[in-house]
């Protein structure tokens, strides 16, 4: 009877919402015509300019911080503020440096005195700047450095008699899930401690970007751990790493499977080899696809207010928003842990060492 | 270009760059000032742990060990107790029946003395009855003798009724 009532009681509240919603889009249809000279609101683009590495750091307002452009040409290295690449109107503009340089999509490109890109030139270009997702990165390390050195000392300081205290505290449970739920079921006790600075290192970049990722704005905001290229780097190191270590068995099993007919082993060969390259491959994707999806969601959510123009679409929107900022939370947890959860694994199946009866029992490896 | 990327799917040479540097610096840093006095310290007090719950099991040994022994003890010296207050009674039950008896004997003794007094006075009494009874038979017959001189008809009566006066006790 009485979920009855609290049922129907939501129907009616929905519906009165959804007419409320609709009417309020139709009012301003007239206005988004007459708006649209000052310049439509396109969702994919604002989504993608919020996901995408940008040369200043918006703070709030009109304010942001112009951040270094650093290039390397044909003509030697080359550095400037970026607030000279763009105009007072926040367009685009030439700079006049060695070469003419011009923000295309938000790359730096050489143009010619057109103003067209000169695809050639801007081949030899080679752009070190320190964008937003590069000082987002600094600000990481800086911050780990900061927390992790401060926990290292309270060893030195205090021993090991007393119990941890304050940031040590905090650090010492994350340490310890890395070393015994991470590392030593996938490498193994006697191993694992000569890989435990690799994993922690990457576990702890890795979460500080997400979390940093998850602020809306400065010193967060930036889609760093989203960011295709810092995935890469840390896949390839994990790639480097695991391949560096693994033992004469690893490459055996790879090129030919031992226990197998011979024919199959060439049918293998090149299968395991191509899983070489796609362990580390599927690192990468992994946590830049999970990322950026986050990003894109918790921002097409807040969108909503501005496809809809109207302020009532934030009773959805962002309740919705900070349910997904939870999930994101999770997620931001979940894709350090399994990035490397799953290096250690390849580094244990690398240099795990295979003993030749065990072969049958052990089909999986 | 052969196919049209997104941009996203592109990583900046730059921040390759950054990020390896980056890395790198963390990684060396990190393990050498943060990642390796953590991870001994936290060994060392793992290991410490282990030895310190060694220590206690070794001692809950020790103790257990000595509880036994004290249990033995307190088992053995509850025999004694037993063994000695069994004695006790058994000592004390002979000093009862010891008095007992001796009480019995000393009774039995009495009354048999009681008793050859008893006998002894009247054999003496008996004996003075009889000497009473000869004398008496003497005066009697003394008496009779006496009489029957004179009538041999009251001579008889009076010994039959000197007769019944007399009555033997």
């Amino acid at each position: 009877m009485y979920l009855n009532r609290f049922k129907s009681l939501l129907v009616v509240s929905l519906s009165l919402m959804a007419i409320l919603f609709s009417t309020a889009v139709m009012a301003n249809e007239n206005l988004v015509v007459a708006e649209k000279k000052e310049g439509d609101f396109n969702v994919t683009e604002t989504i993608l300019e919020h996901i995408k590495d940008d040369h200043s750091w918006h703070l709030w307002g009109h304010n942001s911080i112009h951040l270094p452009v650093i290039l390397y040409t044909s003509k030697g290295i080359e550095y400037f503020s970026s607030e000279k690449l763009v105009d007072e109107h926040h367009e685009p503009a030439v700079y006049h440096g060695n070469f003419d340089y011009k923000l295309i999509e938000g790359k730096t490109k050489i143009v010619d005195a057109n103003g067209n890109v000169d695809a050639a030139a801007s081949k030899q270009l080679w752009d070190f700047s320190i964008t937003k997702n590069v000082a987002s990165l600094f600000i990481s390390v800086i911050i780990l450095l900061v927390v992790l050195l401060t926990a290292a000392n309270a060893y030195k300081r205090t021993g090991i008699k007393s119990a941890p205290k304050g940031v040590q505290s905090f650090m010492e449970p994350i340490v310890l899930f890395v070393r015994d739920e991470v590392a030593i079921p996938n490498i193994g006790a006697k191993k694992a401690g000569k890989y435990m600075p690799f994993l922690l290192t990457i576990f702890f970049l890795i979460l500080t970007n997400n979390f940093l990722g998850l602020i809306p704005f400065f010193p967060g905001g930036a889609n760093v751990s989203g960011n295709i290229a810092f995935t890469m780097t840390l896949a390839v190191c994990v790639f480097i790493v695991v391949n560096l270590n693994a033992n004469k068995s690893y490459w055996e099993h790879i090129f030919w499977m031992p226990g197998m007919h011979w024919s199959m082993k060439l049918f293998l060969a090149p299968i395991e080899l191509i899983g070489v390259f796609t362990k580390p491959i599927s690192l990468m994707i992994r946590l830049f696809a999970n990322i950026t999806a986050g990003h894109i969601l918790v921002l097409s959510l807040i969108c909503l207010i501005f496809i809809f123009k109207t302020v009532f679409a934030s009773a959805i929107a962002v309740p919705f928003a900070v349910f997904i900022g939870m999930i994101e939370l999770l997620v931001a947890f979940l894709q350090a842990f399994i990035f490397t959860m799953l290096a250690a694994m390849y580094i244990g199946m690398a240099t795990e060492e295979h003993h030749h009866e065990a072969h049958e029992g052990a089909a999986h490896h | 270009m052969l196919l049209e990327i997104n941009p996203l799917v592109l990583p900046d040479i730059g921040l390759v760059f950054w990020n390896t540097i980056a890395f790198l610096v963390l990684l060396i840093v990190l393990g050498k000032f943060a990642w390796k006095p953590m991870l001994k310290a936290i060994n060392e007090r793992e290991s410490g742990i282990e030895e310190a719950l060694l220590k206690a099991d070794k001692m809950k040994a020790e103790i257990t060990a000595m509880q036994n022994e004290n249990e033995a003890l307190l088992a053995k010296a509850r025999e004694e107790r037993a063994t000695i207050i069994k004695e006790a009674k058994e000592a004390s039950e002979k000093m009862v029946n010891e008095a007992k008896d001796k009480a019995k004997s000393e009774y039995e003794r009495i009354i048999s003395d009681a008793q050859a007094a008893i006998a002894q006075q009247k054999n003496a009494a008996m004996v003075d009855v009889k000497n009473q009874v000869g004398a008496l038979v003497i005066n009697v017959a003394e008496k009779v003798l006496r009489k029957e001189l004179s009538n041999k008809a009251d001579q008889e009566s009076y010994i039959k009724q000197i007769a019944e006066e007399v009555k033997l006790n």
